[in-house]
């Protein structure tokens, strides 16, 4: 016996008072903790995609989607550019670097870049098997397509048309897999990485050159029926979708045969070569110095048929939007916890009243003022303190739980089984919200007048 | 083992109680009658350290408890005076073990099970030893606040009307019982009430009257 296990007992004496304190408490701290999780997770992987990025520029149209398809690939792109256009933007002295990207096609709902080996070494990737593509239709694939999809070195995929699952598919240019890389809990887990030209070349053999925006917008039209049919698929497609006769010729790309091997223009680094009409979908930008940031966007915005876009400014636009509903839900989680304080307060204090006697016999017993004035603050304190535990476990599962039922929270690297440090001054505030509430009845007991409470009796 | 001197308590206007002196020897049991508002809680709860007089000194043993500290009192009561009320007031959120461990451990005594189990033998309630108090009878109930009134072995047994509540069987078995442990335990004996009943079962009384 001793003061924490009869704090314990009187509470276990009242079962459905002290549930309820508790639900009350870890309902409050759940929330919490839930919404820490998501808006911590997403931030840090937000920040850590853009990292390297000053700008990027695209074709014309929302900034925000630009950013989202081309740095965090989870929207549409807008456009492409013209290769010559960014090419000779590229010329400027304010740029130190500006990595080309050619988006467009996809394969199982993973994307394929066509881009060179800085976009690899921007976030900083590592190889797990196999080495970095060379060569046109060579390609690397992240560590979460591996995965999902079972792929292994040497295997070969066609990829589809658009950028989710059952677009139509290339079939007569196969990619094959040369290279694996390590989980880096970036965008680049998800993602095909291969050489601008082969993205070129894919859509090149059918001797048809779709814009990507027309396939965004026709791709629900289509029979998914990839599987079969193929040889007619290209030409009903071309017909089926009012595209104007291909606007492109390519001699250089077209038509190369798969397993004929060609080096790619621009692999590691820089632009890849290409005619007058190549299009690429963004490149991004990175200043030599801070006044790029001043004269670029502006330049290139008024000057060209192209858009420029901050991340940093987008993500914290975006951020601003969701910021007030995560404002508005964290204030009504304090709310709930400031109510199960309340509660605990309330129902201690209706509680002492029922035992002054309790009290006063125990102090008949040799208790001093300050042990019964603990043995009320333990009391307080155990029931906020199984009431965080409850909530750290509810907002944890809750966590993984949503992050389950959203399938892209895996891309975005959302879970519920980490712990970040601000959770502990949410606990540290369950523990202080117990102090307080128990604080009064404490003092309470504290001034208990024995002779008179039993004499009342 | 219980000396006072002096005690006076009340305000100039009006005292509740003067007792210029008082002596109650080991083995020796005091009975204090009067009706109710004379004084005898009031003088019951001067003699366990719970409320102090205006003036005058109580001993119990070679200490006078009043100028102990507020903390060395409590832990004197706890270890040396065994308090019995007229409704047994037990910790119900605990069982009976419980209720005997927690006056152990309250007292800063070490808590013994064995104790335990002895004082409840003792008062035949063994049985009742892992139950919880809410399941016990009245009288059950009246026994178990004895047997932690004797669980530290008190030097000083104090009882307020332990028999107010109960029917005449009952009433004399409680005082015969109490009797028998304050003989066993050789410890001073001391019993307020304004029971007739139980009156002609002690010699030395103490007449309080409302002045």
């Amino acid at each position: 016996m001793n003061l924490f296990s009869l704090s314990w007992n009187y509470i276990k004496s009242k079962p459905l008072n002290t549930a309820l304190n508790i639900l009350l408490m870890s309902l409050g701290i759940a929330i919490i903790l839930v919404l820490i999780l998501l808006n911590t997770q997403l931030q840090e992987n937000l920040d850590k995609n853009k990292r390297g990025i000053d700008l990027v520029v695209g074709a014309k149209g929302s900034p925000l989607q630009l950013i989202l398809a081309n740095v965090y690939h989870i929207d549409f792109p807008t456009g492409n550019i013209k290769l010559s256009e960014a090419k000779s933007l590229t010329r400027n002295r304010l740029i130190e670097s500006a990595i080309p990207l050619a988006l467009g096609d996809n394969y199982k709902g993973f994307r394929i870049v066509g881009t060179n080996h800085d976009y690899f070494k921007l976030y900083n990737g590592q190889m797990a098997e196999g080495e970095l593509w060379k060569y046109n239709l060579e390609s690397v694939i992240g560590a979460n397509v591996a995965e999902q999809l079972g792929i292994k070195i040497g295997d070969v995929f066609f990829g589809s048309h658009g950028m989710s699952v059952a677009d139509m598919a290339h079939e007569e240019q196969e990619y094959q897999v040369v290279g694996i890389m390590e989980p880096s809990g970036s965008v680049l887990d998800n993602l095909i990485l291969t050489n601008v030209e082969s993205v070129w070349a894919v859509h090149d053999h059918g001797e048809d050159e779709h814009d990507e925006d027309d396939h965004i917008e026709n791709h629900e039209e289509h029979d998914h029926d990839d599987d079969h049919e193929h040889e007619h698929d290209h030409e009903e497609h071309g017909h089926e979708h009012d595209h104007e006769e291909h606007d492109h010729e390519h001699a250089d790309h077209a038509g190369h045969e798969h397993n004929q091997k060609d080096l790619g223009s621009a692999y590691e680094t820089g632009l890849p070569e290409g005619g007058e009409e190549d299009e690429i979908t963004s490149m991004l930008l990175r200043f030599r110095s801070p006044m790029g940031a001043v004269t670029l966007p502006r330049q290139i915005n008024s000057n060209t048929n192209m858009q420029a876009a901050s991340p940093a400014f987008e993500t914290q636009r975006l951020f601003s939007l969701l910021g007030i509903g995560v404002d508005m839900l964290k204030a009504f989680a304090y709310i709930i916890i400031a109510i199960s304080g309340l509660s605990i307060f309330i129902s201690l204090y209706n509680a002492l009243k029922d035992r002054k006697y309790d009290l006063a016999i125990m102090r008949s017993l040799g208790a001093s003022r300050t042990k019964l004035f603990f043995h009320v603050i333990i009391e307080g304190t155990i029931i906020t303190v199984i009431g965080g535990f409850f909530g750290l476990l509810m907002g944890h599962v809750l966590m993984e739980v949503l992050a389950g039922l959203y399938e892209k929270s895996d891309e975005i690297g959302i879970t519920g089984l980490i712990f970040i440090k601000e959770e502990t001054y949410v606990l540290l505030l369950a523990v202080a919200v117990g102090l307080i509430a128990s604080l009064l009845p404490a003092v309470d007991a504290y001034k208990t007048d024995i002779s008179k409470v039993l004499a009342d009796d | 083992m219980i000396q006072i001197e002096g005690l006076q308590f009340g305000y100039s206007d009006h005292k509740i109680l003067s007792i210029p002196q008082l002596e109650v020897k080991d083995d020796e049991h005091l009975m204090i009658l009067g009706k109710s508002g004379s004084g005898k809680t009031t003088m019951l709860h001067i003699l366990g350290g719970l409320l102090a007089p205006t003036e005058g000194k109580v001993v119990i043993g070679q200490a006078n408890i009043y100028h102990l500290s507020s903390v060395q009192r409590d832990q004197f009561r706890g270890q040396n005076i065994g308090l019995i009320f007229q409704k047994p007031h037990l910790i119900s959120a605990l069982s009976v073990e419980d209720n005997l461990l927690l006056a152990q451990y309250l007292s800063g005594a070490t808590q013994d099970k064995a104790r335990v189990r002895e004082v409840l033998e003792e008062l035949d309630l063994l049985p009742k030893l892992k139950k919880k108090v809410k399941a016990l009878s009245q009288g059950e109930q009246q026994r178990v606040t004895v047997a932690r009134a004797l669980i530290n072995r008190p030097r000083v047994i104090l009882a307020d009307e332990p028999t107010a509540s109960l029917d005449d069987d009952n009433a004399l078995r409680v005082i015969s019982l109490l009797k028998e442990k304050a003989a066993a335990y050789q410890a001073a004996l001391v019993i307020a009430t304004h029971d007739q009943r139980v009156k002609k079962e002690f010699d030395v009384q103490l007449n309080l009257t409302s002045t």
